[in-house]
C-alpha cells in the first residue's frame, strides 16, 4: 500500500468538506473493496475519509411501505434484521449471500452500490426492487443510479446516505456464485410491486446490472416460473471469463430468474 | 495401547500454540538491524533484458542496496539445481537449462526475478522497486505443454531443443504392444491433469543473516527440509560453506510439497546479507507472489490405452504423457512425472505388461514440482478413470471389474519397478461398498431423478508408494540424495526425553506422534517428551518431510535410537538391582526384574547414567543414542474411495453428497491425526477435480488465475462430511508396520469424483476441474 492520510469525520458534512480539500481523496466505508485494491497498489488515494462509523449513515427503518437502510449499514446487519426479514425477505437473503462472515461484518450497502462491481449483489436489489438512493446532494432513482461497469450517477465527492426500498407484494433473489470469488456469476432479483408492476434485474451477467423487459412482461401476465420458459437474454452483451462463457451466463439468467420467482412464491 | 501410546487418539500437543496464535513462523522472527527485500519481477512471460537502470531506486528513501543478476554472476553464485537425474530412452542425460536466482539476460515466466531491492522497511523496498527501470524486448511465449514441442513453438532454453528435457520410458514396450494387439477390447482415454497452485496458508519467507566476524550465515526459511536446503545452498549454489551455514525452519504453516524446493528468494536473501555488510535481509511473499512463483503442481497431458481379454482381465496398459516442467527445473521436478508417476501405473491390479513414455517439456510458466501426492495422483487418475471407463464400455459393474483384476498374493512384482509388499484390496473395497450402501444406489438415483437431479456414483481404488526409499534404489534411479532418516534420543538426567529428528513438521503433528512412540516404549508421559526438528545446528542431518515418509522412515529411525537407549538402560538397571540384564523389562515407566517385585523408575536409571557413580565397569556415562534408518522398500498405502454426487442439470453444478474413504495405512500411531490427514487430502483432491485450475493466457503467458478471485480453493461448504475409516495390513518393510497417510486423500479422490459425475451425466468426456459450465455442456452434448 502507498502511504495515505487517514481522516475520521464526525458528520456527513465534515466528510464532504474533507473530501473536497484532499488532492485525491476517497471515502472509506467497510474497506472490503478499497483496502484490497490499495494493498495491491491499484489505487493510491492521497487521503482516506473514513465514514464507516458515522451515526448518520447507520440503521434500518421500516414504515410507510418502505424499508430504508443507511448507507453505512453492514451486510450482516441487513442479513440479521428481523424487520427486513418480515418486510422484504428477499433483501435479507441477498445480504446473507454476500461474501463470507468477515466481509458481511465490514462491508456496507453504500460502499457496495457506489463501487458498482458488475458482479455485486446489491445492485440487483436496488434495481429489482425499484429503490431510491439518497445522497448528500439529492435523490436518485435506482434505475438511473448504475451507469456502467464500476460507474454510477454519483458526482465527485457525492456521498450515498441511504437507500429506500419499497416493500413489494412479492420478491425473490437467486444467485449463482462464482466458484472462486463467490460474487454473483449471475444474480436475479424479481419483484411484483403492490401496484402489480414487475421487475426483473440481473447482476453478474453483464457489465452492469440490467432489467429484462421480456421476462417482466411474461411475469406480469403470469407470475410463475413456467412463464419464463423459453425466454432468454442474448449472450451477445454478456460477460465471459474462465468461469463461464456468455452463452452459459445467458442460460443461468433464465434458470436463476425462474428460481427467484419460485423463491418469491 | 496405553492412554498416550501407539494407537491412542491423543490431542495434538502443538495445537495450543497454533490455536492461540503463538506459533513462531519465519515472518514472526525479527533480528536486530533487519532489512527487507522486495523483488522486481518480470511482467513478461518471455523477454530479453536490454538494460536495467537501478539509479533511481538506489536514491530512494530507506534503500540499503539494489542487486541484479549481474551482481550475482559477478560473485560467482551458481544457479539452482534439479537434484534427480533422468536419462532419456536414447541414453542421453536430461537437458536442463540454466536457473539463475536472478535472471540476467532473459526472463522466462511472469514473475521471474530481475532485481532485488533491500531497504529499511518492506514498503520502502517495494516503493523503490517501482523505480527500477528494466528495458525489456518482449519475445513470444509458450505455455501449453501439448503445443510446446511444435516446430514453431518459442524456445525456452537453448540447452533443450524443441523444449524437450527428456523423453523417458519405463516398462516393456514390445510386450505391451503385443498385449494390445491380442486384446479382445481396448479402452482409450485422453486426459489432462490440471495444473494447481499449492497455496499453503503461510506464504514462503526467508531471512538471510551474515555474520562478518565469523563469516557465518544463518537462514530462517519456510522449509520442509532444512538440511537439504543447506546442502544445496552450500555444495551446489555456493552461497556459503556447509559448516558456516545454519538453516532453521521454525514453525511452517503448510507445505504440501511447495516448501521442499530450494528457491531463488532464500538464495538471494543469504547472499544479499553479505553484500550489504551483514545486516539480516527478510523476504516474505505476498499472496500474489505465491501464485506467481511457488512451484505449481501436476500439469500432465496423457493418452492411455488399456487392453482386456474376453474375461475382462487386464492384459496391458500403454501410456504417453507430456509433463509440463515450467520455465526452470525445480529441485525434484524431474522425478515427479517419472519415478513417482509411471511406477504406480499398475494400480491395485495384476497387469502383465505396462509401458509408459513421458516427454518432459519446458514452457514459459512457473516451475512445476512435487505437490501433495506428486506423480501418484496423476497415475491414479489415469488408472482409475480407465477402469471406470472400461466397466462402462464392457458393460460390467465397476466394483466387480476392479475385484476381478486385483493383486491377491504378496509380494507382487509389477512390470514398473514396484514390488508391492502387503495389502488386502478386497477388504477395503468390500468395506467401502458396505459403508456407501452401494446396493441402495439405484433407489437413491431414482429418488434424485424425481427431484430433477442427476445422481452418480464413482470409485477409485488407489495405491501409492511412500517413503521414497531405499537409498540405494533411488540412487540407481537418479536421485542425488539418499532417502534414509536420522534420529537422536536424548534422555535427560531427570528422565525427560528429547527426540531430535531430521524430519520436519509443518502440519503433520510430529510433536505428538513421535512422543507417542517414546511413550509406548519407555512409558514416559508425552508432556515430558519434546521433539526437536528444523534446525541444522541441533539435528546433525536429515532429509525432511514429504512423500509421507516421516512415520515409516522417520519414526523407524527414532525407534532404532530408542532401542539403543533401552539396551543401555537395561544394563544400568541390571547392574543397580544386581540382576541379569536379560531379566530386565521396561514397563509403565519402570525397569523391572521380571518375576520379582524389584524395579527402578526410569528417571533413577537416567540419573545413574549421568551421575556415573555406579555404572557397570567400562560403561561410558550418559544416556543418549542416535540412529540412521534406511528402509528396505517403499511402503504401499492403498484404499477404496466411493463418491456420490448430484448434478443440477439446469446449471451443471455438482453437489458432493457423500464421500467414503477406506484406507489401509498399516499400523496407525494416532487415528485422530490420520483422520485429519485424510480429510485434508481428500479436500485437496476434490478441490482439484471440482474447482482448482491454474490458467495462463495462451497468447501473453500472463497468469490469469493470479488471486483467490479467480483461483477457486475448496471451502468447507463445497465438500460433504466425510465417512473415513481404515483397514489394516501390517507393512512388513519397517519395524512399526506403518505405511503413511499424508497424501492418500489427494491421490485417491479426484478420479472418484470425476467418475461419479460422468456416471451421473452419462458422458465420459469431461476434464478437471468439472466446472458447472463444463458439466452443463457435457450434459447437453449427449441430450
Ligand atoms: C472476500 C470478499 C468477498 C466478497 N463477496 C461479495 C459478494 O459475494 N457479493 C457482493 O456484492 N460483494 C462482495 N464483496 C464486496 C463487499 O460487499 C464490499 O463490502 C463492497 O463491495 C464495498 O463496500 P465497502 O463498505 O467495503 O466499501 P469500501 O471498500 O470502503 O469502498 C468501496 C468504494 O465505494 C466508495 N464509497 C464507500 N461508501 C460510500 C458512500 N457512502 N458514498 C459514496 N461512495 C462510497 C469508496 O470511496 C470506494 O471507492 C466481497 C468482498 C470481499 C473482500
Amino acid at each position: 500500500m502507498y502511504e495515505t492520510t487517514y481522516h475520521r469525520p464526525g458528520s456527513i458534512a465534515e466528510a464532504a468538506a474533507m473530501l473536497s480539500k484532499a488532492a485525491d481523496g476517497k471515502l472509506l466505508a467497510g474497506g472490503q473493496t478499497l483496502i484490497p485494491t490499495m494493498k495491491q497498489r491499484l489505487a493510491s488515494p492521497s487521503d482516506l475519509v473514513d465514514i464507516g462509523g458515522l451515526a448518520e449513515l447507520q440503521g434500518i427503518t421500516v414504515g410507510g411501505g418502505t424499508v430504508t437502510i443507511g448507507a453505512g449499514t453492514k451486510h450482516g446487519e441487513v442479513a440479521g434484521s428481523a424487520d427486513v426479514a418480515a418486510a422484504i425477505p428477499a433483501l435479507g437473503a441477498l445480504a446473507e449471500g454476500i461474501g463470507d462472515p468477515h466481509v458481511r461484518q465490514m462491508g456496507t450497502l453504500g460502499g457496495s452500490i457506489a463501487n458498482n462491481d458488475p458482479a455485486a449483489d446489491y445492485p440487483a436489489a436496488v434495481v429489482g426492487l425499484g429503490a431510491t438512493v439518497t445522497t448528500s446532494k439529492r435523490t436518485i432513482a435506482g434505475d438511473d443510479f448504475f451507469t456502467g461497469m464500476f460507474e454510477t450517477a454519483l458526482d465527485e465527492g457525492e456521498i450515498v446516505t441511504k437507500v429506500a426500498f419499497p416493500v413489494p407484494a412479492k420478491a425473490g433473489y437467486a444467485k449463482f456464485p462464482n466458484p472462486a470469488s463467490r460474487y454473483a456469476m449471475v444474480g436475479v432479483m424479481v419483484s411484483k410491486g403492490t401496484d402489480g408492476a414487475v421487475r426483473v434485474a440481473v447482476t453478474g451477467a453483464g457489465p452492469c446490472v440490467f432489467r429484462v423487459p421480456a421476462m417482466e412482461a411474461a411475469l406480469a401476465a403470469n407470475w410463475s416460473p413456467a412463464a419464463l420458459d423459453g425466454i432468454a437474454v442474448s449472450a451477445a452483451d454478456l460477460n465471459a471469463d474462465i468461469h463461464g462463457s456468455a452463452e452459459y451466463r445467458a442460460n443461468l439468467v433464465t434458470v436463476m430468474a425462474k428460481r427467484a420467482v419460485a423463491a418469491a412464491g | 495401547m496405553g492412554m498416550e501410546g501407539i494407537g491412542a487418539p491423543v490431542k495434538r500437543k502443538e495445537d495450543r500454540r497454533f490455536i492461540t496464535g503463538r506459533g513462531r513462523y519465519t515472518d514472526d522472527i525479527a533480528l536486530k538491524d533487519m532489512t527487507y527485500a522486495w523483488f522486481v519481477r518480470s511482467p513478461h512471460a518471455h523477454a530479453r533484458i536490454r538494460s536495467i537502470d537501478t539509479s533511481a531506486a538506489r536514491a530512494a528513501p530507506g534503500v540499503v542496496g539494489v542487486l541484479t543478476g549481474a551482481d550475482l554472476a559477478g560473485d560467482k553464485i551458481g544457479g539452482l539445481i534439479c537434484g534427480w537425474m533422468i536419462h532419456s530412452k536414447d541414453g542421453s542425460p536430461m537437458k536442463a537449462g540454466a536457473h539463475p536466482a536472478i535472471a540476467a539476460e532473459v526472463v522466462k515466466h511472469v514473475g521471474d526475478q530481475v532485481a532485488v531491492v533491500i531497504a529499511e522497511t518492506r514498503n520502502q523496498a517495494r516503493d523503490a522497486a517501482e523505480l527500477v527501470v528494466v528495458d525489456y524486448e518482449p519475445l513470444p511465449a509458450i505455455v501449453d505443454p501439448a503445443k510446446s514441442r511444435a516446430a514453431a513453438a518459442p524456445q525456452v532454453h537453448p540447452e533443450a531443443p524443441g523444449n524437450l528435457i527428456y523423453n523417458w520410458g519405463l516398462g516393456d514396450e514390445a510386450a505391451t504392444d503385443a498385449a494390445l494387439a491380442g486384446a479382445a477390447r481396448i479402452v482409450t482415454l485422453d486426459m489432462r491433469n490440471n495444473r494447481l497452485v499449492p497455496n499453503a496458508i503461510e506464504p514462503r519467507a526467508a531471512i538471510g543473516a551474515y555474520d562478518p566476524a565469523e563469516e557465518h550465515y544463518t537462514l530462517y526459511n519456510t522449509s520442509q527440509n532444512p538440511h537439504v536446503a543447506r546442502l544445496v545452498l552450500s555444495a551446489f549454489v555456493g552461497v556459503a560453506p556447509e559448516h558456516k551455514l545454519r538453516v532453521v525452519a521454525p514453525d511452517v504453516g503448510g507445505g504440501f510439497g511447495s516448501k521442499i524446493f530450494i528457491y531463488p528468494e532464500e538464495t538471494v536473501c543469504l547472499w544479499a546479507s553479505r553484500r550489504i555488510g551483514g545486516r539480516p535481509v527478510k523476504w516474505t511473499a505476498d499472496r500474489s507472489e505465491s501464485f506467481l512463483v511457488d512451484a505449481h503442481g501436476r500439469d500432465h497431458v496423457t493418452h492411455a490405452e488399456m487392453a482386456f481379454d474376453a474375461d475382462n482381465r487386464i492384459l496391458g496398459l500403454k501410456v504417453h504423457t507430456i509433463a509440463n516442467i515450467g520455465a526452470y527445473m525445480s529441485t525434484f521436478s524431474s522425478s515427479v512425472p517419472t519415478y513417482l508417476y509411471a511406477t504406480l501405473l499398475s494400480g491395485q491390479y495384476d497387469i502383465p505388461a505396462i509401458y509408459a513414455e513421458v516427454d518432459a517439456v519446458y514452457t514459459h510458466t512457473a516451475p512445476v514440482d512435487a505437490y501433495r501426492g506428486a506423480g501418484r495422483p496423476e497415475a491414479t487418475y489415469v488408472v482409475e478413470r480407465l477402469m471406470e471407463t472400461a466397466a462402462r464400455e464392457l458393460g460390467v459393474d465397476p466394483a466387480e471389474l476392479r475385484r476381478r483384476n486385483f493383486v491377491r498374493s504378496f509380494p507382487h512384482q509389477t512390470p514398473v519397478i514396484m514390488a508391492y509388499d502387503a495389502g488386502d484390496y478386497e477388504a477395503h473395497l468390500d468395506a467401502a461398498l458396505k459403508i456407501a450402501d452401494y446396493a441402495g444406489f439405484a433407489a437413491r438415483k431414482a429418488e434424485a431423478k424425481a427431484r430433477g437431479k442427476l445422481r452418480g456414483i464413482g470409485f477409485s481404488c488407489y495405491i501409492e508408494a511412500c517413503g521414497i526409499a531405499p537409498s540405494q534404489a533411488v540412487g540407481s534411479l537418479g536421485a542425488g540424495v539418499g532417502l534414509w532418516e536420522s534420529a537422536e534420543v536424548r534422555v535427560n538426567p531427570v528422565g525427560t526425553v528429547e527426540v531430535l529428528t531430521g524430519c520436519h513438521s509443518h502440519g503433520q503433528g510430529h510433536e505428538t506422534t513421535y512422543a507417542q512412540l517414546v511413550n509406548e516404549r519407555l512409558g514416559i508421559p508425552i508432556d515430558q517428551i519434546s521433539i526437536v526438528h528444523g534446525d541444522t545446528d541441533k539435528v546433525q542431518f536429515g532429509m525432511g518431510t514429504y512423500g509421507s515418509r516421516s512415520g515409516a522412515v522417520g519414526m523407524s529411525a527414532v525407534l532404532k535410537a530408542i532401542e539403543k537407549v533401552e539396551a543401555k538402560a537395561k544394563k544400568i538397571a541390571a547392574h543397580l538391582m544386581e540382576a541379569s540384564e536379560a531379566d530386565i523389562v521396561i514397563e509403565g515407566g519402570e525397569l523391572k526384574v521380571a518375576g520379582t517385585d524389584k524395579s527402578l523408575p526410569f528417571f533413577q536409571v537416567a540419573l545413574a547414567a549421568y551421575t556415573a557413580h555406579n555404572l557397570p565397569a567400562g560403561m561410558e556415562p550418559g544416556l543418549k543414542e542416535g540412529a540412521f534408518y534406511d528402509p528396505t522398500n517403499f511402503t504401499f498405502p492403498a484404499g477404496t474411495y466411493i463418491c456420490e454426487v448430484e448434478i443440477d442439470p439446469d446449471t451443471g453444478k455438482t453437489e458432493i453428497c457423500s464421500f467414503v474413504a477406506v484406507d489401509d495405512f498399516g499400523k496407525i500411531i494416532n487415528p485422530m491425526i490420520v483422520e485429519g490427514q485424510v480429510h485434508g487430502g481428500v479436500t485437496q483432491g476434490l478441490g482439484q477435480a471440482l474447482l482448482e485450475n491454474c490458467v495462463y493466457d495462451e497468447e501473453s503467458g500472463q497468469l490469469i488465475t493470479g488471486s483467490m478471485m479467480d483461483y477457486a480453493m475448496p471451502r468447507a461448504s463445497d465438500v460433504p462430511s466425510y465417512n473415513v475409516t481404515t483397514t489394516e495390513t501390517v507393512c512388513p518393510g519397517n519395524p512399526l508396520g506403518m505405511k503413511g497417510c499424508g497424501e492418500a486423500g489427494a491421490i485417491g479422490s479426484p478420479p472418484a469424483l470425476i467418475n461419479a459425475i460422468t456416471d451421473a451425466i452419462g458422458n465420459n468426456d469431461l476434464s478437471m476441474p468439472a466446472t458447472p459450465e463444463k458439466v452443463w455442456r457435457a450434459i447437453r452434448a449427449v441430450a
